[in-house]
């Protein structure tokens, strides 16, 4: 099976004046196959959200490579860019933030179907259906991001990460802003996706707890390196590494 | 054993609406309770309330919150002055933002108890350092030095636990002293929090999200949801026996980690 996700040698580094340069990400390699979730934890500043933003081609690497369902996209540009977010999308940690305010949410959901030219009508029904997937209330799309709370935008926004549907999705912290109990809804949420639309996940999260229950494998970034991979109750149970140990044992 | 702060029946408004109702609970000397609930249930207001940080908008509108005989809410200003800071100190979710970016931590630190009773700079930074030695700072020059934005996260935050210890107040409030940091970071704050509680005796009230925080500081808990209290009892009762459905909610809702021994 060919994973759907694969990043080889993926480095990003700042240089500094009068400094060494900085590796904010450093020769980094996984690979995330179909259906799979996996999780990345670490604390701030280990370079997890920096991954998220190479691969989702919001900044440039500095060397390696990133390939998604085969294809390599480490260098495209923007045009070349528009087919590969059909299969690729990404939610972030604030829900809020991640909506233009002086637009409803529909706006925004239909947003990736309107750049591939699919007519209007078609597109609102999908978001409404999506919507209504994702637990709300179709007409949630004539609304605006103030008036609805945490949780439900965030549903908004995994609606708008389906539209395109895509084979991954990349979480960066989806759920960190969230209360425990719209966190574990909108975790059955997207356990329920994931199972009905065979997708794969790359969980990005500092919740040792909540990456145990969801994810299939898991990697420990520290400084920009992967210090320790491999299945979450492996790593968890039986860290090998000193920095694993460490984030287990801070855990209350 | 003798009550320090006494909340009785204590309802809160914002522009007359109640946003928080009949809230009643009592603090001893040296007990930490943990005040938890989601976002929007009313637990920063609660405390708030006792400091006097409502706002404009919000008050006390039904209920007293009594402090060595003296109805808080009643108070004025200038009464308030001589409570907050020194009988009474609280820290904050962010003490880095709270604290001013263009001055160093021991300017601020004189200032602060310069705004309570006669001191100079050398007495200020003796007694700072005396406390910085006491929660094991390990190079309390260093942070006298220091401009907020030159510490880490973790380490403002414990900066901020010093200066409220500085007056030696006897009731602490905390207002999600950990929830901006990451969980070994957390863990130091916390630790600092308990060995606060062994030197000086202080009480604190501590308002999280975390249960797991408050599972290894607290003696009592007391759960809201939209204002109203669910639950309030021993820590231990409330976390492994609760009563009220919508405590084994929000417990059941905590992802909990499945350990080894490490």
């Amino acid at each position: 099976m060919e994973p759907v996700l694969k990043v080889t040698d993926l480095s990003k580094s700042f240089s500094r004046a009068g400094k060494n340069e900085f590796f904010a990400v450093d020769h980094v390699s996984f690979a995330v196959m179909p259906g799979e979730i996996l999780g990345i934890v670490g604390e701030s500043g280990s370079g997890k959200s920096t991954i998220a933003k190479l691969i989702t081609r919001q900044i440039d690497a500095t060397a390696g490579k990133i390939e998604i369902d085969g294809q390599d996209i480490t260098w495209l540009n923007g045009r070349q860019m528009i087919p590969v977010y059909a299969k690729i999308q990404m939610v972030f940690q604030s829900p809020k933030g991640s909506f233009d305010p002086r637009r409803t949410l529909g706006d925004g959901i239909c947003e990736s179907l309107r750049n591939q030219g699919v007519p209007k009508a078609e597109r609102e029904a999908m978001a409404r259906s999506l919507l209504e997937q994702c637990g709300l209330p179709g007409d949630f799309l004539e609304r605006y991001p103030h008036q609805v709370s945490g949780g439900q935008c965030q549903r908004a926004a995994i609606a708008r990460a389906l539209m395109c549907d895509p084979k991954i999705l990349i979480f960066d912290e989806a759920t960190s802003a969230l209360d425990v109990t719209v966190q574990k809804q909108i975790m059955e949420l997207l356990q329920m996706l994931q199972q009905k639309n065979h997708l794969s996940y790359l969980f990005i999260c500092h919740n040792l707890a909540l990456v145990q229950q969801f994810c299939d494998n898991v990697i420990v970034l520290y400084d920009g390196k992967i210090v320790e991979q491999g299945r979450p109750d492996e790593v968890i149970l039986h860290p090998k590494s000193e920095y694993a140990k460490r984030l287990v044992e801070a855990v209350f | 054993m003798a009550v320090l702060l006494d909340y009785q029946h204590v309802e809160i408004s914002f522009n007359g609406n109640a946003v928080v109702h009949d809230v009643t609970f009592q603090l001893h000397p040296g007990e930490i309770l943990g005040l938890v609930g989601e976002s929007g249930s009313g637990k920063s207001t609660l405390i708030r309330a006792a400091m006097g940080l409502l706002g404009s908008s919000g008050m006390v509108t039904r209920g007293d919150i009594w402090f060595e005989g003296k109805n808080l809410p009643d108070l004025s200003d200038r009464e308030m002055r001589q409570i907050c800071g020194e009988k009474i100190g609280m820290i904050f979710q962010d003490c880095g933002a709270s604290l001013s970016p263009i001055r160093t931590i021991g300017e601020q630190i004189v200032e602060s108890m310069a705004a309570h009773r006669e001191t100079d700079v050398p007495a200020a930074k003796a007694a700072a350092m005396d406390l910085f030695d006491k929660l094991k700072f390990k190079d309390g020059e260093r942070v006298w030095n220091s401009y907020p934005f030159e510490l880490s996260g973790g380490m403002n935050q414990r900066a901020g636990i010093a200066i409220a210890m500085l007056m030696n107040p006897v009731i602490l409030l905390a207002d999600e002293p950990t929830s901006a940091l990451d969980v070994a970071v957390q863990r130091q704050v916390v630790e600092e929090m308990l060995r606060v509680r062994d030197v000086f005796g202080t009480a604190m009230i501590i308002v999280t999200h975390d249960i797991g925080v408050v599972s290894v500081m607290a003696d009592s808990i007391l759960v809201l949801q939209n204002g109203n209290v669910m639950e309030y009892g021993a820590a231990k009762e409330v976390l492994e026996n609760p009563r009220n459905d919508y405590t084994k909610k929000l417990l059941s809702a905590v992802p909990r980690l499945r350990k080894g021994r490490v």
